[in-house]
């Protein structure tokens, strides 16, 4: 019997098993950012413990970054100190730091790929639960407390019980208007928020492997949501292309060697899975939450659920849901009114993102009762757009065309809704208050919806909108 | 810092009702902007207890029969959401030693055994009976039983489960892997060069 890519890189990281029952995992790569990690340093000085693989860390901020003016000190003081105490710890630590305007600094999920340094075959972690990212690699990438980050910063290894392998195959060809934002949303509805417990999520399946790269990290990057500690695609030459050349990857005649070794990390052919899952691409649409889970979605063609067709605890948690939302029972999403549009996030804030957006709002403006706001995910991403011209396009139809990080997908910056403002929105999460206000509503979509929403006031099927087919 | 036994944890209980309730619930994203845990423990369940105006909305978590209380009691998937640590740092400090729960999501349930939160996950019908012990009499004292795998609860024994690993790790008093983590020094360079990293 042949193993499975989570099998095999587990195996290879596995230093030993602890008296607990768990298993001490040795970390390939260590990212960090400015609210889970500062608090890990105070607690190494605690115990009067460096850090042991300093060159295996790298540092950024990105959560709670400004996206109008980041020039320093930062109007909000307590932001500027968070910047601050990493900038400090990790220039004592001798850890790399990606420093606004150092070219390189973004959303910690967008730098580590466009650098090169999320590499097949690593154990990855990061005090962020979208680290499931960086699986789109063939890695096993795993989000972590603080806690953890300090034991990985001192030890380069975490103590951790071994995950179940789901493999979750999408069969087939996407519709046109259907993208990867849409597979992910469509399965978290399937299995539901916590349908992953326990698991990791091999994709696999011919819509999975046609993917490009930043299609499969809008899908492993949601297997959180569903519950997924984890998840992961198998490298195939579409890892190896997008990573040859890239600033951190390995170069020359070790890239050639580097690929021989990442190819032996996808699962066998008869490997075995804890649970198999079969979709159909063809019965994915585009999908819009309506609720306040990622798993409370429908396609744009459904109408919102009926409270009334369900029994007991069901029922209670649509009522409260719709009421949150302040949406009707049993009605057409379409056609929501919407105050924000948001394109950006660790999610849905790479370049191809706005590439495939801009194609569509070339043109067209953003209806006036909409506030548009487009956050590129690092400074490469904006670099890049800039260069192709994407941010006069998003301009010109009136977005505002923002500077790096994750903006509105957390609000932990001035980026926030007001009131009980409803925003479509290209992020990961419709939690109650996620947006930054304690009443503001979040529908999920992917970028292309949301540019549809933005420009028609409305949620709207970015299939007719844009005349796709 | 390796901790102390937990064996057992006794006190009065609260029921915070609902399925999925995430990480931006138990401590929403505006209290994440600090450099230490220190002061998370009002934040808990913020915007649920207050309104926009820092007004109380009488948050089951704010009545003056639950003040005190240790363990907390809630539905499936608590904690779903976010890696932060800041969500169980708070239920710590605002006074919490065990969390009851139908399940939990993984990252929290990890966050919280480094802390020494147990969590254990109990049936419905048993919570549904345990809220209304609490409710009726809010001062019955609760024992969770880490070792016997029990709570009881004023007359009443519920069978509760946990993962062994976390079980295995509070009665060791191991549950901050950090001490650990660092006796295998020399095997863990052996794995880094192994693979390359080092």
């Amino acid at each position: 019997m042949g193993k499975n890519l989570y099998q095999k890189v587990w195996d290879d990281h596995v230093v030993g098993q602890l008296e607990s029952g768990q298993y001490q995992l040795f970390i390939a790569l260590h990212l960090i950012h400015e609210v889970t990690s500062p608090q890990a340093f105070g607690m190494l000085k605690d115990k009067g413990l460096g850090v042991a693989y300093p060159q295996r860390t790298f540092a950024t901020v990105d959560h709670i970054i400004p996206t109008t003016d980041q020039s320093r000190p930062l109007s909000d003081d307590m932001a500027e100190k968070m910047i601050q105490v990493l900038s400090d710890a990790t220039e004592e630590a001798g850890i790399e730091f990606f420093a606004p305007k150092s070219g390189s600094q973004g959303i910690v999920h967008v730098v580590g790929p466009e650098l090169g340094l999320t590499q097949p075959g690593m154990t990855i972690c990061c005090g962020d639960s979208h680290t499931s990212t960086h699986g789109a690699f063939g890695c096993i990438a795993l989000g972590i407390g603080t806690s953890q980050v300090r034991d990985v910063l001192a030890s380069q290894t975490l103590a951790i019980d071994p995950l179940k392998v789901r493999r979750i195959s999408v069969e087939g060809k996407l519709s046109a208007g259907v993208t990867a934002k849409d597979v992910t949303l469509h399965i978290i509805r399937m299995l539901g928020v916590n349908g992953g417990v326990g698991f990791a999520y091999e994709y696999a399946g011919s819509a999975i492997e046609s993917m490009t790269m930043e299609e499969r990290m809008t899908v492993c990057n949601m297997s959180i949501e569903g519950g997924a500690r984890c998840g992961y695609i198998n490298p195939d030459q579409t890892t190896f292309d997008f990573l040859q050349g890239k600033e951190r990857s390995p170069q020359g005649a070790e890239f050639d060697s580097a690929v021989e070794r990442w190819k032996s990390y996808a699962s066998d052919a008869d490997a075995s899975y804890d649970d198999e899952i079969v979709i159909q691409a063809a019965e994915i649409k585009p999908t819009v939450t309506w609720g306040i889970t990622p798993a409370q979605s429908i396609s744009i063609e459904e109408l919102t659920p009926d409270p009334e067709a369900v029994e007991g605890l069901d029922k209670d948690l649509i009522n409260d849901a719709l009421s949150y939302m302040k949406l009707a029972a049993n009605a057409p999403i379409k056609g929501t009114k919407i105050d924000v549009a948001f394109i950006g996030s660790c999610t849905n804030g790479r370049l191809s993102d706005f590439e495939a957006v801009a194609k569509l709002i070339e043109g067209r403006h953003v209806a006036s009762n909409v506030k548009a706001i487009a956050v590129p995910g690092s400074e490469k991403v904006d670099v890049a757009a800039r260069a192709l011209g994407l941010h006069e396009i998003f301009e010109a139809a009136g977005f505002e065309w923002r500077l790096p990080g994750c903006s509105m997908c957390l609000a932990m910056n001035p980026d926030k809704l007001v009131g009980d403002e409803i925003c479509a929105s290209s992020s990961n999460r419709n939690f109650v208050g996620r947006q930054g206000s304690p009443t503001g509503r979040t529908l999920l979509m992917s970028p292309m919806m949301v540019a549809a929403a933005a420009i028609e006031g409305h949620v709207a099927d970015a299939r007719e909108v844009f005349g796709l087919e | 810092m390796t901790g102390m036994k937990i064996e057992k944890i006794s006190g009065k209980g609260v029921y915070v009702a609902g399925n999925d309730i995430d990480t931006d619930r138990i401590i929403p994203a505006r209290f994440l902007k600090c450099v230490t845990f220190d002061e998370l423990g009002p934040a808990l369940f913020y915007d649920e207890r207050f309104d926009t105006q820092d007004n109380s909305k009488h948050h089951v978590l704010d009545k003056a029969e639950h003040s005190g209380a240790q363990v907390l009691l809630s539905d499936a998937n608590f904690g779903c959401g976010s890696s932060r640590e800041h969500a169980p740092q708070a239920i710590q400090k605002f006074g919490f030693k065990a969390v009851i729960a139908e399940s939990f999501a993984e990252i929290f349930h990890g966050n919280c055994t480094t802390l020494g939160i147990p969590c254990v996950t109990m049936v419905k019908t048993d919570r549904e009976m345990i809220a209304k012990i609490i409710a009726n009499d809010p001062d019955t004292d609760m024992i969770v039983d880490i070792e016997g795998l029990k709570v009881i609860c004023g007359n009443h024994v519920f069978n509760v489960e946990m993962k062994d690993s976390a079980r295995e790790a509070f009665l060791a008093a191991s549950y901050d892997p950090l001490d650990t983590l660092l006796v295998a020094k020399s095997a863990v360079e052996e794995t880094a060069k192994r693979l390359g990293y080092a």
